[in-house]
């Protein structure tokens, strides 16, 4: 599955631009430069050999690095190596390397953000289903999914960074900075990515809440007596956490490649944010790199949901 | 709470002034009506009767007779999962061995409910929860109720499956439902029910989603455990040959009310109900020609909402007209005794359902 998704990936971020008439040595040359020196790169970057040789080489420069050479002008790009940024003239490793913590630590502070707040929200509507507390939760959690990240983010920022000066943000979040600023720095994309998504929760948990909670086998806890309470946790729950499992997996994936949005808003030197630079400035190999990272990403998340599965739901195993 | 409430319908007393009843189970006058956008919907409508131990009642009638809303009544399950729903209306009393269940503080009838009295359903696979073990479903069912650790329990869920007849219980008890055969789902549901030797086992048309040649099985498997146990089970089917094998009593329901009560082969050989018949009628048996139709009871189910004014029965009954002064359409016949402990309610006399019994309907069976 992920040499599809790298086949893919290539084909679509490093074909079309040729089809389109862009010549990438050009692109990467810039303007003003000599034909002589375009024939240079197109050599060095081996842009004159066929195109399966092509996608092999870059393939193969992931796990093994690889050597850029015209003459004796010689590139040598290590390991994981996806070639080089045609701006900064960086590795793009660099580039992904810096942006994945920082992407990383958005997602997972805003995951568990959303995952408590709208499966504890919904569960408490589908229980309190027609009640003013539902009829609020699910109104908010219509805001929450209606409001783009720019809105809440852009009004989150005015109120409690700029007019209050409760928190103080980084503008370059590196891994040199401390857990601290990371934190204070995180915490209003967090709450602002995470609103967005546990408004869904909200509503998805409350949808599956009602239809398990109609199911015979929680009429069958009931009359051995069970408690209400582990009626709802221990029977009704486990089952609607299979689809909440389902969406959550793959908005992680999603999310890893780049919160485009939230990043761009909070200025986090996120994977998103590199994909929106590299976009404006034509750097075709980045692109190429945050693509693929992002493919990968949500493959790989798709791959872990379809094992967690079985561990929930015996009947999928095998055997 | 007040004084006042106190003083009023306090555990153990009747609500009804009567005083309580000797019989192990009692229910009188049992209410449950559901309101609904479209109505006030009057599932059971003034039910009652009597269940010693050791006696099995077979509940008979349509789909929305009220038979199961009777049963979940008594389980006090009726407005469970009734989430954000207008609440199910109950009233009547419900007496189990000497306790009154509609006053009684819902945790208490919570504590009964499992260990004094359980319940088999009809569907074995979806009520059973798909993600947890045969074992780890008795286990649950036995600790709500037995303070014991789980090793304990896991024996005892062992020793029911061998009970109930699965074959390699020890092993057995570490499948889920998904892998095992329809009959062997209901064994592991009586199984878990019966495990902690419940006085009152209620099942719920036990043996419709099973296949024929497994439903005489978990009958013959009801009636053993039953003798063993000495419980009392009420069989609720539309089955009339599940209540010929179990029943001691049976109970005819139709539109949320008893039509006709009495012992077993009475209701079987002496029906004094034109539902009665009409059940009896719509039977198929071996012993009858194969050219002989079914004789089905025309018309469908009253609507629950606007039940028919009279009788209940007489839009779809062919005798209606016999009584005089159209008193079918008008008044409600009540439940009057036309034998030993046999009840029925029917404007007809008794001589003319006995005449029509024998010359009409009893030849054509």
């Amino acid at each position: 599955m992920v040499l599809v998704v790298l086949l893919a990936t290539f084909t679509v971020f490093y074909m079309l631009p040729k089809w389109a008439g862009q010549d990438i040595a050009v692109l990467f040359a810039g303007k003003a430069t000599g034909a002589e020196q375009v024939e240079g790169i197109r050599t060095k970057l081996g842009l004159d050999d066929p195109l399966f040789i092509q996608f092999w080489d870059f393939v193969k420069g992931i796990p093994l690095g690889r050597t850029y050479a015209n003459g004796s002008d010689v590139t040598r790009c290590p390991a994981p190596c996806f070639g080089y940024s045609f701006v900064t003239e960086e590795p793009v490793w660099n580039t992904l390397k810096e942006a994945l913590p920082v992407t990383a630590a958005l997602a997972a502070g805003a995951c568990v953000l959303w995952l408590v707040a709208g499966v504890s929200t919904g569960v408490v509507s589908a229980l309190k289903r027609g009640s003013v507390w539902d009829r609020v939760a699910m109104i908010g959690a219509l805001g929450g999914v209606s409001l783009p990240i720019f809105f809440t983010g852009m009004v989150a920022m005015g109120i409690f960074v700029h007019s209050l000066g409760w928190v103080h943000i980084s503008d370059n979040l590196s891994t040199d900075d401390s857990v601290g600023v990371w934190f204070e720095t995180l915490l209003l994309p967090w709450i602002v990515l995470a609103l967005l998504n546990a408004a869904m929760y909200a509503r998805l948990t409350r949808a599956t809440m009602l239809d398990v909670l109609g199911e015979d086998y929680i009429r069958t806890a009931r009359a051995k007596g069970v408690a209400e309470r582990a009626v709802i946790t221990r029977h009704a729950l486990r089952s609607a956490m299979t689809p909440i499992l389902t969406v959550f997996g793959l908005d992680i994936g999603v999310l890893l490649g780049g919160a485009v949005l939230t990043e761009s808003t909070f200025n986090l030197p996120g994977l998103g944010l590199a994909a929106v630079q590299a976009i404006s400035s034509k750097d075709l190999p980045v692109i190429l790199g945050v693509t693929l990272f992002a493919a990968l990403a949500i493959a790989v998340a798709n791959l872990v949901v379809d094992l967690l599965y079985a561990v929930i739901d015996p009947r999928v195993r095998l055997g | 709470m007040t004084d006042l409430h106190k003083t009023g319908a306090a555990v153990g007393e009747p609500v009804s002034g009567r005083p309580a009843p000797t019989a192990f189970l009692e229910v009188r006058d049992l209410k449950v009506h559901f309101p609904t956008d479209d109505g006030l919907v009057k599932s059971v409508d003034g039910l009652s009767f009597q269940l010693e131990k050791g006696k099995t009642l077979g509940i008979v009638g349509e789909s929305g007779s009220g038979k199961s809303v009777t049963s979940l009544g008594i389980m006090g399950l009726h407005t469970a999962g009734q989430y954000g729903k207008k609440k199910a209306q109950i009233s009547g009393e419900i007496w189990l061995d000497g306790t009154e269940l509609l006053t009684a503080d819902p945790d208490a009838v919570r504590k009964l409910r499992g260990r004094e009295m359980a319940m088999i359903f009809q569907d074995p696979l979806s009520s059973l929860h798909p993600y947890y073990t045969i074992g780890q479903q008795i286990v649950e069912a036995y600790r709500v109720h037995h303070d014991v650790d789980k090793k304990t329990a896991k024996r005892r869920a062992v020793e029911m499956l061998d009970r109930v007849g699965i074959p390699q219980p020890d092993k057995r008890v570490n499948s889920y439902p998904h892998e095992f055969s329809g009959g062997m789902r209901q064994r592991a549901m009586i199984a878990m029910s019966l495990v902690n030797n419940p006085e009152l086992l209620i099942a719920d048309e036990p043996t419709t989603a099973l296949d024929v040649t497994v439903q005489a099985q978990i009958l013959d498997l009801i009636r053993d455990l039953q003798k063993e146990f000495g419980s009392a089970v009420i069989v609720i089917t539309h089955d009339l040959g599940v209540v010929a094998e179990l029943a001691d009593d049976i109970l005819v329901m139709y539109g949320g009310r008893c039509v006709e009560r009495g012992p077993a082969e009475k209701v079987f050989y002496e029906p004094r109900h034109p539902y009665t018949w009409g059940l009896l009628g719509s039977m198929p048996r071996l012993d009858r020609e194969q050219q002989d139709r079914l004789i089905p009871v025309k018309g469908s189910p009253p609507s629950l909402i606007n039940v028919p004014a009279g009788c209940a029965f007489n839009p779809r009954c062919p005798y209606a007209d016999i009584p005089k002064d159209n008193v079918t359409r008008t008044v409600r016949p009540e439940l009057t005794e036309v034998g030993g402990r046999h009840w029925a309610a029917c404007h007809m006399t008794q001589e003319q359902r006995e005449r029509i019994w024998t010359e009409e309907i009893a030849p054509k069976l």
